[in-house]
Order: C-alpha cells, then structure tokens, then sequence
C-alpha cells in the first residue's frame, strides 16, 4: 500500500492538475523555457592560416586537434559542464570537477562561459609550445582566480584543494585534513619572498626558475603532441 | 579511460601545468613516442567495398579488433590495404561506432548475423547505444526463446536416460504432457478438486425435511457420506501435496511458493476439525475455518494456464486497482458526509451518522439502488449528484483498467528491463572506470614485479606487463605526475602481488635483520647491473621521489607475512626519508657519500610523503607518521636501518 501510495500521488497530482485545467479553461501544453543555450549556435573557427600564424602549432597539429575537438563538441564550444565531464575521465578514481572549473576558466580568456576552439588551441599553443616563461606566466593565471595579478593563500588553498580531490578517497597515505594546508604552506615559503603572504607573478617567476625539479618539469611538455 | 576521449588526452596532459609549479618532487618521465607516425588514412577493404579512415579513429578502442595490431594479419601487401571478408553493411554501423562512439542496431539486419559480426570485430554489444539497445534485447530475446522452444520440443521426444526418480517425478508434476501416469495423475486430481467443490457447495442445499425437524440442509442430513467424500478427497490432496514436496528439488523454494501455501491451506481445516473435539465454544471457529476450504478452487490455476496470467495480471495492474479504490473511497466520502448533512434535519431518517451513509452511497454510486434507505427533498437533490458521478467515476476507469492490463503488462516487462540495463550500464561504467584505474595499478604492479624479479635475478618470465598502447601510457603518465604532485599514491591491494613475492623470495623470516641484511647486500650487488636496463624499460616507474639521484632502493614488494613481520617489510620496500633529518638513504651507495643533506628538505618537507605499495591493506598505525628519533651516529647501511626502521615511513620508488 505505500507503494501505491506513492504512486498515486502522481496519477492524482496529473488528475487534480488535469481538472483544474479542464475547470479554468486553460488547457495550454506545459511551457517549459528552453535554456539559454550559450553555445547552441554553431562556432566555426577561423581559417587553418590565422591559427597558423596566432599559435605555434603546425598545420597538421591544428588539424589533429580540431577533429578531436569537433568530435567531442559538434556545436564548436565547450560550456564548463562539457569541460568538466571530458576532463572527468581522465580521472576516473577523483572529482575532478573542482580543478576542471579552474581550468576552463583558464582556458577561457574572455570569459564568456564558452571555450572555442581559439581559446582551446591559444591555451594549448602557450602550455605545449611556449617559452618556459611562458608556461609559468600560464600557470600563474591558473593559479589566480580572480585575476588581481596576486596569489593569495586562500586561492592556493582552493587550488591545492581540488588537485587533492583528483586523488580520490583510496589512496596511501590516506589523505588527511591539513595536508592542502601544509602544501600551500611550503609553497609559499619557497615562493613567497618579501612574506607579504601573497606571491606576485615576479616573485612566481623568480621562484620557478631558481627551482631546478620545476624547471625540469616544464620541460615534459615538449612532447606531449 | 573512455576511448572517445583519447584525443584530448593531450589536453589533460597540457593541464598538468597546474601541478607543476607546486609538486614538491619532480616529475617521472614521459613516455616517448617511439614511432611518430602522422595521422593516416587508411583504407579497409571488406568484400570490396572500401571504406577509408583515420588511423587514430581505430585507436580509441585498442581492445577491438581493428583498434588493436590483430587487424594487422589481414593487412593485404600488394594492395596496402585491410581486407575483410566480411558483411560490409554491417560493417557500417561497426565503423560508425569508431566515429562516434555510438554503436547503433539497425532494424533490418537478422540479429544472430549481427551478433556474429560484433563478436568478430571484438565488440560486446552491451556498448549498444540507448537508442537502439532496447529493440536490439527485444530480438534477442524472441530469438533465445525460439531456440528454446525448438529444443524444448526435441528434448520432450527424446528419453531422458541420466534422470533421477526425483527428478523425473518432478518434471511430471510440472508437464503432464511427458507422461502418461503424469497426465493420468493430472486429471484425477483436477476431478478430486472439482469434486471437492462440488461438494462443499451442494452441501448446504437444503434437502427436504426429515419428519419431525425443521428443514436441514444436505451436509447435515448425509453427513457421513459427505464426511467420506471429504476425507477421500483431503487424502488425494495431501498424498499429491507430500508428492510434490518430496520431488521438489529445493523444498525451501517450494513450500514458499502460492501454489503450495494454497494448497496447505485447503487441506488443513479437515485436519484441525479431525484434532478438535465437538467442544460448543470452537465450533464456532471451526466454522469459520470450513470456509478456507473454498481455497481448493484455487488448486485449478495448475490447471488452468490462464487463471495463472489473470493472477499474475492482477497482482502487476494492482497499482490501477489500488487507485481506482482510492479515488471511489474519496468520493464515498465526500457524498456520505454530504448526504449526512442534508438528511440531518429531517425527522426519522436513516443517515443516522455518516459511516451509515456509506451504504447509501455506494449503493447508489454504483447505481445498485436497493432503496433500504431513500432521502428527502434535500436529500434528494445531492443523491442525484452522487448518483451521476457514481456512473461516471465508474464507468469511466473500468474501460481504462481493461486497456491498461496490456499496456501495464508490457510497460511493466519494459520497467524491469530498463532497471536491468540501468543498472547494467551503471556496472558497465564502474567496471570501465576500475578497468582504467586498475589498468593503471596494473601497470605499477608490473613496474614493481619486473623490478623485483630483476633484483633477485630469477630467471623467471620478465615479460609480465603486456604492452600497453602509447595513449595508455600517456594517461598512467598523467596520473603518476598527480601522485608525485600531490605526494599521495594509490593503492593497490592485491593478494597476487603478495603472492608472487613470497614464490620469489622463499625466506623464512625469523631474523628481521638478517634478512634485512641480506636484501641491501643483494641489492647492493645489483646495483650496478640492474638500475640502467631497468631504468631504460621503465621510464615512467623507477625515477624515485625525492632522490636527486634517482637511484635506488632496496624495492622488495611486500609479502605475505603475518602482521608482526608486516610492519619491517613495509619499510624494506621503500626507500626511508627522514623529515626533517638525516639522511640515511642507506640503501644506495650514494648515500654513502650523501652527508645531511638539506637541500633534500625543499623537495620533500613532509615526512609522509610516501608512494609506497603495500600489498595488504596494513592499519596505518603501523607507521606512525610525523615522529622520528634521532638516527644514529654510524652512517653505516646495515646498522641504521634497524633503529630508525620503526619509525620513519618509507618512500619506495616507483
């Protein structure tokens, strides 16, 4: 009986709906509001040339990368949902929401809730092609969210918080409530040199280039396409 | 890691940069992509028909056939091109599927052809996509249930030779038709039941009167014969009751099921009249209990096929039902309260309270009308109402409940069985997603075994990892680059790897030093022969956390030991890193040289930083974290491992 019950609440709801609407005269189809979709029109890129000239990838890198994208974005953008689900399968033991909302608002120069593939390949040319001044001028967008020219503790914080979340809850050593804090911690002492407690993108800069693993590290992406 | 997405993998592997700056350790290798080979086309030939795509579109599924090397044996030379002997319509849908990851049933094709082919191409046709999955199981089916009838009448024409007495029993109780005794048996009991109603209702006809008493009725006045009709017919039910028990083949299931609940309950009132005695106080409930004999009726529906669908109709509409009441039981009581009220001020009605108009009003909503209870004027204006709406709210579900016992019956099959593949698809991405993850805990499993076979230098099989394509590699990259970034690792528990350890190492472990001993001079003396093959094969594995040498480490995996012996195994298999102190990487040769070395500090502040790969999942009380005592002052390898192996958690190089 309490199934039925609630499954008669519905048919009654429908029913008492039905009968008001046959009552009041109104007996309109339901108006559901579509979404303003900000992506449902169709984006093309600009030409192969200008990507050519406004990225350093090769002509048949861009191509490589267009196909990849358009498969997974017929409609030529990616909204931050979309990005997050694509990055969420790469980490499939994580939530990895958190960090793919930083990106795609990395990645989205504009900020016009919609990633084109300009943005895409721009972003992508800077990471995999640039100076290594570049990558870090990069990373140190990444790292500032709201893009004051500043990183403060807290932002690091949230940063260092989602790359944590990527992990997942089985890990060893299983992950404890401070280790973000702690991280952010020794980050900034590495980095913060005048202890203001913010890190500014000179004092990033200096930073990275003094420290010889991240210099290192910079240079794995080389290779990646 | 979905295949659809493999063209972005170099995108995630971009976004790494993020972790860069604040990985505290440096990063292992990047796989290199050995054969760098531009995108191609190329050209799939199946039965003449050409069909020509990207290399990489057959890449994003490696475990099919053509996205894997085995399409590679029906390469043709001369013509540079894959040649099927194949369907090339279906093969259609097949390459669809590689384009958008989608693969499709199309409604013409006879589906053991197509399940033929989606079994030669290696693709399992749960990926069926939502669109198509369900006519796509609805053929199956037809077709599973077609063979099954074919075989069903084969097997009925040929003995059985193999079955038991039980059995055979059993499956004559459940198809009559398979015997003769069987089918005798069927028709008697369906007469004893026949009978048995029979005459549990002629015996209450009245039968004329006996002189000198009031009318009495058949039961009474043949008693003992009806008395022996009943008897007869209880000891065929029960014999055929004890029958069936016995030959069930499992007894707990059977006597659970409605047909044998029913028939126990048609049988007992004879034998609890037998128990109790005429005693004036129980007859009455005895009386009462004679009415479950009526129960024998249901003991047709083993009969009757079609009773049972009328059931089972019943019970799966019983939401329709339960509605139809619901809303009749509203109404009755709007209108009663109604009439109630109406009727209140005259004088000598009938609608003395509201639950005594229900009555009425049902009577009159279902337009019965017996007119035991009529009201007045005002009365009569409300009961002309209910009586309107009784036809309608009657008249109207009945019609809807007929049309509905086909739809529900079908909509309810079709319920189940997109809960089944709801949930079989929810199983599908689990085991997707383990798949990825464990692909990647594989692979470090493979690293680690083919370190440790390379160590003891057994000359066991070394080729234990299969290949993994270069995408796969990318990715178990991108995720070590997040364990070395975040300090974390994941974990990998399993009994294999335990197992393999110990057939490696057969030790006894009585001596934690000795064998502690032991393992850095075996490793010591490898050193040198063992680190650079190893280093070459695996670059993403053996590049060590926080070593600026990336050298070694005593890497012996862990074993099976009990729990006492756990705790110093843990620690042989990693590298130990003191947080804030010294130094012993006693187990490399250039620790020997290592002095205090501060500059380690930077790297790896924490002294939890560990990847260690613990087989079993061991109670982190083991390894206490964050304290350390003083080591030593001899900076000899042997000696400084005992003391400050219980307390320092150790690193252990990937």
């Amino acid at each position: 009986m309490d199934r039925c019950a609630r499954r008669c609440r519905s048919p009654l709801g429908q029913a008492a709906r039905s009968i008001y609407q046959l009552v009041a005269g109104s007996l309109s189809p339901d108006s559901v509001e579509d979404e303003f979709e900000l992506c449902t029109v169709c984006h093309r890129p600009e030409g192969l040339e200008q990507l050519q000239e406004q990225t350093k990838f090769t002509r048949k890198e861009l191509q490589v990368l267009y196909r990849g994208f358009k498969n997974e974005c017929p409609s030529g953008m990616v909204n931050e949902e979309n990005f997050k689900q694509i990055y969420s399968q790469f980490f499939p033991q994580g939530d990895s929401s958190t960090y793919a909302t930083f990106l795609f608002n990395a990645f989205d120069t504009n900020h016009d809730g919609c990633v084109s593939f300009e943005d895409f390949v721009a972003g992508l040319s800077v990471i995999l092609r640039g100076t290594i001044d570049d990558r870090l001028n990069w990373a140190f967008n990444l790292y500032d969210l709201n893009k004051d020219g500043c990183i403060t503790k807290e932002e690091m914080l949230d940063i260092m918080k989602s790359i944590y979340d990527m992990m997942g809850k089985y890990t060893y050593p299983a992950l404890r409530e401070e280790a973000p804090r702690e991280h952010v911690e020794s980050f900034f002492q590495k980095m913060d040199r005048n202890k203001d407690g913010v890190v500014t993108i000179e004092e990033f800069i200096e930073s990275c280039q003094k420290d010889e693993n991240i210099m290192r590290s910079m240079q794995l992406f080389d290779n990646v396409i | 890691m979905a295949a659809g997405v493999a063209a972005w993998l170099p995108f995630a592997r971009a976004a790494a940069i993020g972790w860069m700056p604040v990985a505290n350790c440096p990063m292992p290798l990047a796989p290199t992509d050995k054969n760098k080979r531009q995108d191609e086309l190329i050209i799939l030939n199946v039965s003449g028909r050409r069909f020509q795509t990207w290399r990489t579109t057959l890449e994003r599924y490696p475990d099919t056939l053509l996205g894997s090397t085995e399409k590679e044996f029906f390469f043709n030379e001369d013509t540079k091109e894959y040649f099927f002997d194949r369907d090339p319509e279906v093969f259609r849908c097949v390459l669809n599927f590689y384009r958008t990851g989608k693969l499709h049933y199309p409604r013409y094709e006879c589906i053991s052809a197509y399940d033929d082919e989606l079994a030669f191409y290696g693709i399992l046709p749960e990926i069926i996509g939502d669109c198509c999955y369900e006519e796509y199981k609805d053929r199956k089916r037809e077709n599973a249930e077609r063979l099954m009838d074919d075989n069903d009448s084969e097997n009925n024409q040929e003995s059985m030779p193999s079955l038991s007495f039980r059995q055979t029993m059993w499956r004559a109780f459940e198809n009559p038709h398979t015997s003769t005794l069987a089918l005798v048996f069927y028709y008697v009991t369906g007469f004893f039941i026949a009978v048995s109603v029979i005459t549990n209702v002629v015996e209450t006809v009245p039968c004329g009167t006996v002189p000198g008493s009031k009318e009495l009725p058949c039961g009474e006045r043949y008693s003992v014969a009806f008395f022996c009709l009943d008897t007869a017919c209880v000891m065929i039910f029960t014999v055929e009751y004890l029958l069936r028990l016995f030959a069930a083949p499992s007894r707990y299931r059977f006597i659970r099921s409605v047909m044998s609940i029913i028939d126990v309950v048609a049988i007992m009132p004879y034998y609890i009249g037998l128990v109790m005695t005429n005693n004036e106080d129980v007859s009455g409930a005895f009386v009462t209990l004679r009415v479950f004999r009526v129960f024998r009726i249901f003991k047709f529906s083993r009969h009757s096929q079609g009773l049972r669908i009328l059931g089972y109709t019943l019970k799966s509409c019983a939401s329709e039902l339960g509605f139809l009441l619901f809303s009749l039981t509203m109404a009755i009581i709007i209108f009663a309260t109604v009439m109630f009220y109406a009727e209140k001020g005259s004088s000598a009605s009938k609608f003395t309270s509201i639950p005594a108009s229900f009555w009425y009003t049902i009577v009159t909503m279902t337009t019965l009308g017996y007119g035991d209870m009529v009201p007045t004027i005002a009365g009569k204006i409300f009961g002309s109402i209910c009586s309107l709406s009784g036809v309608l709210v009657i008249a109207l579900p009945v019609p809807v409940i007929v049309s509905n016992f086909s739809r529900i019956y079908h909509q309810n099959q079709r319920a189940d069985k997109r809960r089944a593949q709801k949930k079989a698809r929810l199983a599908r991405i689990r085991v997707a997603k383990t798949g990825s993850s464990n692909a990647y805990l594989h692979s470090k499993r493979n690293g680690l075994l083919n370190e440790a076979l390379e160590l003891t230098g057994t000359p066991e099989e070394e080729h234990m990892g299969k290949t993994t394509s270069l995408i796969e590699s990318q990715h178990h990259h991108l995720l070590h680059c997040l364990e070395k970034t975040t300090g974390l690792s994941y974990l990998v528990d399993d009994p294999l790897l335990s197992v393999r350890t110990s057939i490696i190492k057969n030790h006894e472990f009585i001596d934690e030093q000795m064998f502690e001993q032991n393992c850095m001079e075996s490793s010591m003396q490898n050193y040198p022969s063992t680190r650079s093959p190893s280093l070459s094969s695996h670059p993403g594995l053996t590049t060590t956390c926080c070593s600026r040498r990336s050298k070694k480490t005593t890497h012996l995996p862990n074993s099976n030991l009990p729990a006492t012996r756990l705790r110093s195994m843990q620690e042989l298999s990693t590298i130990h890193i003191q947080g804030s102190e010294q130094p012993s990487l006693t187990t490399s040769r250039s620790s020997l040289n290592l002095k205090a070395d501060d500059g380690l500090r930077p790297n790896c502040k924490t002294s939890q930083i560990t990847t260690a790969i613990i087989s079993i999942p061991t109670p982190p009380a083991l390894t206490p974290e964050g304290e350390s005592r003083p080591p030593p002052a001899s900076p000899g390898p042997n000696t400084n491992i005992p003391s400050i192996a219980s307390n320092v958690v150790k690193v252990s190089a990937l």
